[in-house]
């Protein structure tokens, strides 16, 4: 069970939060021109790293905000926190 | 007092007669007594039957590591808990205990046959045998092994105790009170960082606290003198808070503890009363450290299980601690110095003894001490036999060859009445490595210690590997100044005198002249498993150490292998010929001991295990006799029974009246969300699959919310309250994972838009009021407000007051029929809703509630999602293509629904279904097939909803049926368990297809 520095609110226990899986997954700005293959890529395809990852997370017993974690699968040890939005830390 | 009782001690209260029953015969012993400690007063050693072979068994140690002394607790049906430890168990006055595992009593136990015919029963007996023929298992074999299997009875009512759970936040964390815990937690407290210390035993002190031996000193004073001075010292630390009584059950990550501390275990029965029993803290520490000792080996030979073999240090413990002794003529059985003291102090008391030692001789302090005070010691002795049935009553030593592998010479045949035995020392590293640590093998002491971790960690004293006391001190106060950052000078000048081991002699499996497969060398005591098992595990192509221990069972059973694990990790070392560092170790799961139910789940027990939602007229409802129905946590009236009516009556009348002239149902359980910001408008556009631009001021519409899949999420009818204001309504269950959704969207994918989110389910009463005679209901409540079709048609909505209480009127409606639904400031909903029912009253209002809303919308053939839909249903799978925008550009879900899968024309599609005898009522959920001749029958889809309309006089029906879309008027046949039921498929609105009754 591990602290989440949430960027709102500060640091709090794991299960104030839920996790959304895999960051960075743009939504297309176009889905219509897009084949079913391209589509099927946004829709269904994530990553499952044993390591580090970057990842959406929602404080949603909190603030109800969303925002991103890096974080290592492998240990659960997290490397940093940032805003929806914000560009994510280099490795 | 009893003779063997032989010494006074500061820990037992002898001022304090406490009584109790074993097996149902009175006993006492004093406050400050373990069940265990009070039995050995006594004189009684036969505690219970092993699991498998039935053997009689005594207590074998003084702690948590026990695997034979477990009980049963009370005989009362609610209260009677298994598996308890006698070694941990205080007694207290009115306390009943039992033995396990033995029919018809422990003396004399049936089961014992199982030792007769042991070697029938090798390791993996159950899977070699139970396998054929398989038509045995169900009725013949599980029955057999489930009346033969298990320890203990579990209660058969439910748990009367009060349990707890606490949140604490400490700088450090120290587990473990023994010698170097102290020393650790005191630094820590005088460093200024609020610490907490936490042990499992009564007292602090550890081992050391009964330590009253002359080659033991610090500072000029006997081991256990300087630690009652330390122990008194840190009780007056004002930021060091100190629980006795509290175990750590579980080390997770990022230093996250769970503790269950007794607080009533050990009072009597009438002071238990009305308190709580254990409490489970939840702890975060900034920093941990580990102190949690070691646990003294057995050694493994012949009959090493016999009642009156303990642990040579729980001898010691039980005599210096607790003042009993465990025996009058006792052997010590020993591969290191730490038995000597046991003999010492036995020799002290008077206690005849002798030592056989594995070593060729011992040239330590101790050992010299012993020697002089003239206690006989065989050296390079083994104990090869045990005797006695049920104690031991004589021992058989051979000498041992030079090089440790057999016997040799004459037998030597001792009587004796107990048989302390010691293995050497395994550091409790269950902590590190539940916590993520991984370990180290030190060949010298043939241990594992912890590995050094970055995680704000520390092992220190024993668990870390370190054993004599001058090297716990040193090491401890190093690493504790390191690991906290911190310039401690308080133990700079202690000075400590210790007798140090030198000589050391370590067999896993001793030799014997007799074969092993005649012997029984016990490894795991709780689980009966052998030497001979592990060999067997092995010789049978076992070689992963979870392989064998999963076959053999050992360290499987409740104390989870506390004594067992090194021996059989031993043995497969020397039997596989390899190093024992390199097998590694199997995993060491929480809970360290076993946790009660009630600790785990604390207070969230009854009417606090979920959380129940009740709407502003729930009394009234209450009142009126309604019969409810959960529905997510809301508790919603499901029908109104009248005059003792059944279900089916009370829905079929509640249905008619509706219908016919007016029904009123609380609605205030639809999520309410309200949506404001300049950008309200567009995000509608993009969450439902329709159009919301052009939706004017004061009218609502119904909207469908797809998953980006394609799939219908939920649906509900949206109001425009203002130019930049909406009110959604979405399904009762759906609400908060709507509102998480659209945040979702908002946060993530939108941030341009401008739109605010509020959740306002719990903020406004609905009563829904419909039938035919609605308008005039809805007159007489609001008589200022124009009702007229022109001024307030269908889908729209008007601000009004009722009594100067704000309301809005929204006539939409999910019956079909003209209907008003008003939502009201909770806090005035049952006044709102008692007038309605006034006013409607000379129509015959009539209440209903969810089964009759459902009857009445399937009337109509409308969805109820999460019933007729289960997340793989596309709004044209629902037949629902009208409202999918063709002219949007995008919406969530659009583009998945011309994917290859969705556009397929077999998906399956929602149909009304008609059985042919129109009174046969079809089950929901049951399959459809074309049919049942063909085998295997292909199925096509199942029944989704199911009603008897008293309004259309019949049976209707809605279901999902691949290809449904085309088969209007094709029959299909519903196979059920004693006929086939036939059905024709149908449009799947039964009732006024044109709308005419919402303008009735």
């Amino acid at each position: 069970m591990f602290l989440i520095n949430c960027p709102f609110c500060g640091e709090r226990d794991q299960n104030e939060f839920s996790s959304g899986g895999e960051a960075h997954i743009v939504r297309p700005k176009q889905p219509t021109e897009l084949s079913d293959d391209q589509w099927a890529e946004f829709l269904f395809m994530r990553k499952n790293i044993k390591g580090v990852q970057f990842e959406r997370w929602n404080h949603s017993h909190g603030c109800r905000k969303w925002f991103n974690v890096v974080r290592d699968t492998s240990n659960d040890k997290i490397h940093s926190v940032y805003k929806m939005g914000e560009k994510p830390p280099v490795k | 007092m009893s003779d063997l009782r032989v010494h006074k001690t500061k820990y037992i209260n002898e001022t304090k007669r406490v009584s109790f029953k074993y097996d149902g015969k009175n006993y006492f012993g004093y406050e400050g007594d373990t069940l265990a400690s009070a039995l050995l007063a006594n004189g009684v050693h036969l505690i219970g039957r092993s699991f498998k072979y039935h053997r009689p068994r005594g207590i074998m140690s003084c702690g948590s590591e026990e695997p034979n002394a477990i009980c049963q607790i009370s005989a009362k049906n609610d209260l009677t808990e298994p598996n308890v430890r006698a070694t941990e168990l205080e007694i207290y006055d009115g306390l009943e205990a039992f033995s396990q595992n033995c029919w018809p009593n422990v003396k004399f136990d049936i089961g014992g046959i199982n030792n007769l015919i042991s070697p029938l029963i090798p390791a993996g007996f159950y899977y070699k045998t139970f396998m054929w023929p398989k038509s045995f298992w169900k009725k013949v074999y599980e029955p057999l092994i489930r009346m033969s299997a298990g320890l203990g009875k579990s209660p058969t009512e439910p748990d009367p105790d009060i349990y707890d759970h606490k949140y604490v936040h400490y700088d450090v964390l120290v587990i473990g009170g023994g010698l170097s815990g102290i020393i650790s937690a005191k630094i820590a407290a005088k460093s200024n960082l609020k610490t907490l210390l936490v042990d499992d035993k009564k007292t602090l002190g550890g081992s050391t606290i009964y330590q009253s031996n002359d080659s033991f000193k610090i500072d000029d004073q006997h081991s256990s003198k300087w630690l009652e001075k330390e122990i008194n010292e840190i009780s007056k630390i004002e930021n060091l808070t100190v629980k006795t009584r509290t175990s750590i059950a579980a080390y997770h990550g990022y230093n996250y503890l769970l503790a269950r501390e007794n607080l009533t275990d050990h009072l009597s029965i009438k002071d238990k009363k009305d308190k709580i029993r254990q409490r489970l803290w939840k702890i975060r520490a900034k920093k941990v450290i580990v102190a949690t000792g070691a646990i003294e080996r057995p050694l493994v030979f012949n009959n090493n299980d016999r009642p009156g073999i303990l642990l040579s240090n729980s001898i010691n413990k039980y005599l210096d601690y607790y003042g009993v002794t465990c025996g009058k003529n006792i052997v010590l059985f020993t591969n290191n110095d730490s038995a000597y003291e046991t003999a010492i102090s036995l020799y002290k008391k008077g206690i005849k003894n002798l030592i056989v030692d594995l070593r060729k001789n011992s040239q330590s302090e101790i050992a010299k001490q012993a020697q002089n005070l003239g206690i006989k010691i065989y050296f390079n002795h083994v104990v090869t036999n045990t005797f006695g049935y049920r104690r031991i009553n004589s021992v058989e030593l051979m000498e041992l060859s030079d090089d440790g592998n057999t016997t040799i010479g004459n037998k030597i045949k001792l009587n004796c009445d107990c048989l302390g035995i010691s293995g050497g020392w395994t550091p409790t590293v269950h902590m590190h490595t539940q916590s993520g640590g991984k370990l180290d093998f030190k060949n010298d002491d043939q241990v594992f210690i912890p590995k050094e971790i970055d995680n704000d960690q520390i092992s220190v004293g024993a668990c870390n590997g370190d054993f004599d006391l001058e090297t716990i001190i040193d090491k401890t106060v190093n690493k504790i100044n390191i690991f906290l950052e911190i310039n401690n000078q308080d133990y700079k000048n202690t000075k400590v005198d210790c007798s140090i081991e030198k000589e050391k002699r370590n067999i896993w499996l001793l030799p014997n002249k007799i074969p092993l497969g005649k012997t029984k060398c016990f490894i795991d005591f709780q689980n009966d498993s052998t030497a001979k098992d592990i060999k067997l595990a092995l010789k049978e192509g076992f070689r992963s150490i979870e392989h064998v221990k999963r076959y053999t069972t050992t360290g499987m059973a409740t104390d989870q292998g506390k004594l067992s694990n090194m021996h059989a990790l031993g043995i497969i070392a020397d039997t596989a010929g390899v190093k024992m560092g390199t097998l590694g170790t199997t995993t060491f799961r929480p809970p360290f001991t076993p946790l009660t139910f009630g600790t785990i789940v604390g207070r969230n027990v009854g009417k606090f295990f979920e959380v129940v939602r009740k709407t502003s007229i729930h009394d009234w409802h209450v009142d009126n006799k309604a019969k409810f129905e959960n529905v997510g946590q809301w508790k919603r009236p499901w029908y109104y029974p009248k005059n003792g009516e059944t279900k089916h009556d009370a829905v079929q009348r509640e249905s008619k009246a509706a219908r016919d002239s007016a029904g009123i149902l609380d609605a205030s359980t639809l999520g309410k969300i309200d949506i404001q910001g300049t950008d309200a408008s567009e995000f509608l556009n993009r969450v439902y699959t329709n159009a919301w631009s052009k939706l004017s001021i004061g009218k609502c519409r119904y909207g469908l919310m797809l998953n980006e899949d394609g799939m219908v999420y939920d649906d509900g009818v949206t109001t425009r309250l203002a130019e930049n204001h909406y009110l959604m309504t979405t399904t009762t269950g759906g609400a908060a994972n709507v509102l998480g959704k659209l945040e979702d969207y908002l946060q993530t994918e939108w941030p341009e838009l401008d739109v605010y989110l509020t959740s306002v389910t719990d903020h406004y009463s609905t009563a829904s009021v419909c039938g035919p005679n609605s308008k005039k209901i809805i007159n007489k409540i609001f008589p200022e407000l124009d009702l007229s079709d022109e001024n307030f048609p269908h889908m729209s909505f008007k601000n009004t007051k009722l009594d100067n209480i704000n309301c809005r009127v929204m006539r939409i409606s999910f019956t079909g029929e003209l209907s008003y639904e008003i939502n009201i400031e909770s806090k005035y909903g049952k006044s709102l809703w008692e007038k309605c029912i006034s006013a409607g009253q000379e129509f015959n209002i009539t209440p209903y509630g969810t089964e009759t809303m459902h009857l009445l919308r399937a009337e109509k053939g409308f969805i109820i999602v999460g019933q007729d839909t289960d997340g793989t249903m596309t709004p044209s799978d629902l037949q629902m293509d009208w409202i999918v925008s063709k002219k949007k550009y995008d919406f969530i879900g659009k583009r998945s629904l011309y994917r290859s899968d969705t556009i397929r024309e077999d998906r399956k599609q929602l149909v009304g279904l008609l059985t042919d005898d129109p009174k046969e009522i079809l089950e929901e959920g049951a399959q459809i097939v074309l049919d049942t001749n063909t085998k295997p029958i292909d199925m096509l889809g199942h029944v989704t909803s199911s009603y008897f309309s008293p309004n259309l006089n019949k049976s209707i029906a809605l279901a999902v049926v691949r290809s449904g879309k085309n088969m209007k008027g094709q029959k299909l046949t519903i196979p059920m368990e004693n006929k086939n039921i036939n059905v024709t498929v149908s449009d799947t609105i039964f009732l006024d297809k044109e709308n005419k009754r919402l303008n009735a």
